[in-house]
C-alpha cells in the first residue's frame, strides 16, 4: 500500500559515477582558479554602466552534490546602482543567498561553483574586478573593506565567547592594521552610538548571550558598517526580530546607508520590508530572475505570473478576504529542471507559447524586464539566460 | 450555536455540573499568572523571578480564534502553555468548557489532554526524527483510544486527507518533507485527537509566504469543518488580522487590550497597541507608513518598570503612570485596555492616591520592584 518510488532515489551505482564526476570536475575548476588567480588581466575588467556598484552577468552557481548537480543559481542577470537599495525576493531556496554567496566568495567550497557568468565589482576607479576569477587574497581586501554582510541569525554569527567590544575592535584593528588600540576602542564606540546603542560602554563590555536579538542586530550592523562599505549585503536582517524591532533596525539601515553614500542588496521574502526601502527589487523563482524592476514597476504593475501569485499569497492588514491565494504546486526539483518555463506546471495563466523553451527576457520599459511568454508581443524580446553545460566542464 | 462535529463520529460527552463558566464561551483565564524563579548559582536560592505571564484574563468564545500578539519575550507562549496545563501556573484560574482545570485531579486531567491540543512553531524540532509520520499521527490516538481498534488505520488515513497529507506518506520519515509539509504533520498529530481547543504557536512563522498561506487556508477550512477553537499566537500582525476573531495585545507578560479584531486594527487604544501596529510593514512603495519608533528595547520581565509597564517607552506617559498600575478594564462593550488615558473619575482618584502613596514610602521613579 506503500508507494516507494521516488524520482531522487538513486542506485549505488549511480551514485559513485556522480561523486566520480564531481571530483573530476571540481578539480579541474579549482585548479582553473589558482592558474587565473597570477594574471591581473584575467580578473580585471570595467563596468558595463559606471554607475553600477555590481553587475550580474548571466551568473551560474551550481552545487556538485551527491545527488547529481544543483543549479542554485543559473543564469541571473541584474545589477546593483549606486546608492540605491536593491531588494531580492522569492521563495526559500530559489537562490537568493547563493546569489550574495556567490558575490562574496563564501561558496561552500569545493562542492559549491561559479561555473559560468561574470561579477563584475565596480572598484571606483575605473576598472572593475570579476569576482568569479578573482583570488582569494584580493577577495579578502574586498570583504569587509568594500563589501560587507550582514546575515539572518545574529546569534551565530557572533562569537559567544569573546566581549562585543573585543569583536568589533578586531574587525577594525584587521582593516586598519596602523591604528592604535585607544583609536580603535574609540572608534568601536562611535560605531555602537551611530547603531543606536544607549549604553554603549556598557555594551563594550557585555557577552553576546546578554543582549536582545535586536541588539545583536544592531552590533552587527556596526561591525558590518566599520569600514565603510561601499555595498552592504542584508541577507534576510530582520526575519527573526519582531516587528516593532523589525521597523527600528530597518529605519536604522536607510539612514546609515545615505550617510555613508553606500548601496544595500537586500535579500528577503516579506514584500512588506522591500516595498518600504528598496528602489528596485529583482524576484528570483527556482534560481533564475523572473521579473526585475523599480519598486513601483513590481508593486503597482506586476507582470509575472508568479510575482502576482506572491503578491496575492500575503495577507495585507486592511484588506479582507475569505481565503488567502496560495500559488497551487511547488517548485521543481533543482537537480532535473525541465527545458521549458520553470514555472509552467504551476501557472495558471499559461499561453501557447508557454509550450516552448525557456521564455526570454522581455524589456516592458527601461527599468522593467519580465521573463515571461504572455509579454511576448509587448516589449523589445532580449536573451534568455545561458545554463552552464556540466558535462562540457 | 453551532454543534461541534467530530471527526470520528463519536459524540463528546458534555461537561457536567451546573456551570457558571462555560456556555458561550470554551476557555475563560482568570488573572493567570506564571513566574519562572531565577535561582541563585550558589545554594540554588530563589534571588528573583521572571515574570513571564503576569496576571491575565480574557475569554475566547467557542469556534472563534484569538490571535495574541506583541514583541518576543513578552510571554505569549508562556501563556499558550500555561493555558494548556503544560506549565503549571504561579497562580489564576483556567475554565475549559466550564471546568476549573485546578480543581482536575492528574487522572482527571489526562482524560481531558486530547481535547486541548498545541501545534509548535518550529516543524523541523517538533516532530520525532525515528518515527514514521503515521506512528507520530497515531501514537497518543491509541494511547487515548479515541477510535476503535479496528477503525484506527482507516481513521488516520482520513485525518491525513483532512490536512492536505497523502495517504502514502504514513510510512514516510520526517526528514524527507519540506517545512510546510512538516507543519501540516503537525497539524495532523493535532487533529487526530479530535480536540476542541488548539493552541497554535507561531505555526507559519518558519515558512515561506506561499506556503504559509496553504497552513492558513487549512487551519480556517479545519475550523469551520470542526468547530475548532484556536488560540493564535504570531508576531506578524497582517496573518493575525486575518485569521481572528479577536487580538489579545500582550506587553511584558500583561495584557494590554483584547478586542475584536476589526475594532483594535481601526482604533487602538492603549499607546503600545497603536506603536505596534503603526510598524507593519505595507507591501506598497508609496504608501509612507507613519511608523511611531518605539524609544529603547524591552525591560527585563525579571525587572519590569513601577506602574504600568509601559511607561518607559510610552509616548503619552503622564505623572501617575510611574506609580499607579492601571487596571484591566472593560472600557467599552467588548474592549478591555489597561491604560490610565481610559481611567474613570472613580479609578482616576483610586490612582492618584496609589500615587501620592507611593510617593510617600519613596519608591523612586523607575526602581526596581520588589521581587518575591
Ligand atoms: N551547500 C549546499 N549544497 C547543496 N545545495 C545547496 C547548498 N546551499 C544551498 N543549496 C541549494 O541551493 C538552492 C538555493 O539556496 P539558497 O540558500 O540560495 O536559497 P534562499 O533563496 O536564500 O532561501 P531562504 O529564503 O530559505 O534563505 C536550494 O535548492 C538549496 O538546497
Ligand atoms: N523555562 C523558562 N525558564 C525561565 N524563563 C523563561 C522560561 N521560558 C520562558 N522564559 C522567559 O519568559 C519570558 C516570556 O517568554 P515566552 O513566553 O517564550 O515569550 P514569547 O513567546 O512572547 O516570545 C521571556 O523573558 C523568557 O526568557
Ligand atoms: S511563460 Fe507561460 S508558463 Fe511561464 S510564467 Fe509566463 S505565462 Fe506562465
Ligand atoms: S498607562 Fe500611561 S504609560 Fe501606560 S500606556 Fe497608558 S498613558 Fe502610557
Ligand atoms: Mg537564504
Ligand atoms: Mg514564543
Amino acid at each position: 500500500m506503500s508507494e516507494h518510488k521516488n524520482s531522487s532515489y538513486i542506485s549505488a551505482k549511480e551514485s559513485r559515477k556522480i561523486t566520480r564526476f564531481n571530483r573530476r570536475v571540481t578539480k579541474k575548476l579549482e585548479r582553473e582558479r589558482e592558474a587565473a588567480g597570477h594574471d591581473p588581466s584575467l580578473y580585471t575588467t570595467v563596468m558595463k554602466d559606471p554607475n553600477n556598484v555590481v553587475e550580474f552577468d548571466n551568473v551560474c552557481t551550481y552545487f556538485f552534490s551527491d545527488n547529481g548537480v544543483v543549479k542554485a543559481v543559473d543564469g541571473v542577470n541584474f545589477s546593483v546602482p549606486k546608492c540605491s537599495t536593491v531588494g531580492v525576493v522569492g521563495e526559500s531556496g530559489c537562490g537568493k543567498s547563493v546569489t550574495s554567496l556567490s558575490l562574496m566568495q563564501l561558496l561552500q567550497r569545493p562542492s559549491g561553483q561559479t561555473v559560468g557568468g561574470q561579477i563584475r565589482f565596480n572598484l571606483g576607479d575605473g576598472t572593475a574586478y570579476d569576482i568569479v576569477k578573482t583570488p582569494t587574497s584580493k577577495m579578502q581586501e574586498i570583504r569587509g573593506n568594500k563589501i560587507s554582510m550582514i546575515f539572518q541569525e545574529p546569534m551565530t554569527s557572533l562569537n559567544p565567547v569573546f566581549r562585543i567590544g573585543n569583536q568589533v575592535d578586531e574587525v577594525i584593528k584587521l582593516h586598519n592594521p596602523q591604528m592604535s588600540d585607544e583609536d580603535v576602542k574609540a572608534r568601536t564606540l562611535e560605531m555602537l552610538d551611530m547603531v543606536g546603542i544607549a549604553n554603549r560602554e556598557g555594551v563594550y563590555r557585555m557577552y553576546p548571550h546578554e543582549l536582545s536579538g535586536g541588539m545583536r542586530q544592531r552590533i552587527m550592523i556596526a561591525i558590518a558598517l566599520a569600514c565603510s562599505p561601499t555595498l552592504i549585503i542584508a541577507d534576510e536582517p530582520t526575519t527573526a526580530l519582531d516587528v516593532t524591532i523589525q521597523a527600528q533596525i530597518l529605519d536604522l539601515l536607510q539612514g546609515l546607508k545615505d550617510k555613508l553614500n553606500s548601496s544595500i542588496m537586500l535579500i528577503t521574502h516579506d514584500l512588506g520590508v522591500v516595498a518600504g526601502m528598496a528602489d528596485y527589487v529583482v524576484v528570483m523563482y527556482a534560481g533564475r530572475v523572473v521579473e526585475k524592476g523599480t519598486a513601483d514597476d513590481i508593486f503597482h504593475h506586476p507582470m509575472h505570473p508568479y510575482t502576482i501569485g506572491l503578491m496575492r499569497s500575503k495577507p495585507v492588514v486592511g484588506r479582507k478576504v475569505d481565503e488567502l491565494y496560495s500559488i497551487p504546486g511547488s517548485v521543481p526539483n533543482p537537480v532535473n529542471m525541465p527545458d521549458y518555463c520553470y514555472f509552467r506546471d504551476r501557472c495558471e495563466l499559461t499561453c501557447d507559447r508557454c509550450k516552448g523553451l525557456y521564455p526570454p527576457e522581455i524589456k516592458i520599459s527601461d527599468t522593467h524586464i519580465v521573463s515571461c511568454y504572455r509579454y511576448y508581443e509587448d516589449g523589445e524580446v532580449l536573451g534568455q539566460p545561458k545554463s552552464v553545460n556540466v558535462e562540457e566542464l | 450555536m453551532e454543534e461541534k462535529k467530530n471527526i470520528s463520529q463519536q459524540a463528546v460527552p458534555p461537561a457536567e455540573g451546573a456551570r457558571e463558566h462555560g456556555g458561550e464561551y470554551l476557555v475563560e483565564v482568570e488573572n493567570l499568572v506564571k513566574w519562572f524563579p531565577i535561582k541563585s548559582s550558589f545554594f540554588r536560592l530563589t534571588i528573583g523571578n521572571v515574570r513571564a505571564v503576569d496576571g491575565i484574563s480574557f475569554k475566547i468564545r467557542r469556534g472563534q480564534t484569538m490571535g495574541l500578539v506583541g514583541e518576543s519575550g513578552c510571554g505569549k507562549s508562556t501563556a499558550g502553555r500555561t493555558m494548556l496545563r503544560l506549565l503549571e501556573p504561579t497562580s489564576g484560574e483556567v475554565y475549559f468548557d466550564g471546568q476549573p482545570l485546578s480543581a482536575l485531579s492528574r487522572q482527571e486531567l489526562r482524560k481531558l489532554r486530547p481535547r486541548m491540543q498545541i501545534v509548535f512553531q518550529d516543524p523541523y524540532s517538533s516532530l520525532s526524527p525515528r518515527l514514521p509520520v503515521g506512528e507520530i499521527i497515531g501514537e497518543a490516538v491509541r494511547e487515548h483510544k479515541i477510535v476503535p481498534r479496528e477503525e484506527y488505520d482507516d481513521y488516520i488515513s482520513r485525518v491525513m486527507r483532512a490536512c492536505g497529507l497523502p495517504e502514502y506518506y504514513k510510512d514516510r520519515y520526517p526528514h524527507e518533507f519540506s517545512g510546510g509539509q512538516r507543519q501540516r504533520i503537525c497539524i495532523a498529530r493535532a487533529l487526530a485527537l479530535n480536540p476542541d481547543f488548539i493552541v497554535c504557536d507561531e505555526p507559519v512563522s518558519a515558512l515561506d509566504v506561499s506556503i504559509q498561506a496553504q497552513i492558513i487556508n487549512l487551519l480556517k477550512r479545519l475550523q469551520k469543518d470542526f468547530g475548532f477553537t484556536y488560540l493564535f499566537i504570531s508576531h506578524d500582525l497582517s496573518v493575525v488580522e486575518h485569521i481572528s476573531d479577536t487580538v489579545g495585545v500582550m506587553y511584558l507578560g500583561s495584557m494590554v487590550e483584547y478586542t475584536g479584531t476589526e475594532k483594535i486594527f481601526s482604533h487602538p487604544l492603549h499607546p503600545y497597541t497603536e506603536a505596534l501596529f503603526s510598524a507593519i510593514p505595507v507591501p506598497d512603495p508609496d504608501v509612507k507608513i507613519n511608523r511611531i519608533i518605539l524609544k529603547g528595547s524591552l525591560p527585563s520581565p525579571a525587572n519590569p518598570p513601577h506602574g504600568c509597564k509601559f511607561h518607559t517607552r510610552c509616548e503619552k506617559c503622564m505623572e501617575v503612570c510611574k506609580y499607579a498600575v492601571p487596571e484591566w478594564t472593560e472600557v467599552e462593550p467588548e474592549h478591555w485596555c489597561a491604560c490610565h488615558l481610559y481611567d474613570s473619575p472613580q479609578q482616576k482618584a483610586a490612582a492618584e492616591a496609589a500615587m501620592e502613596e507611593a510617593k510617600a514610602k519613596g519608591i523612586s521613579e523607575d526602581g526596581p520592584q520588589e521581587t518575591l
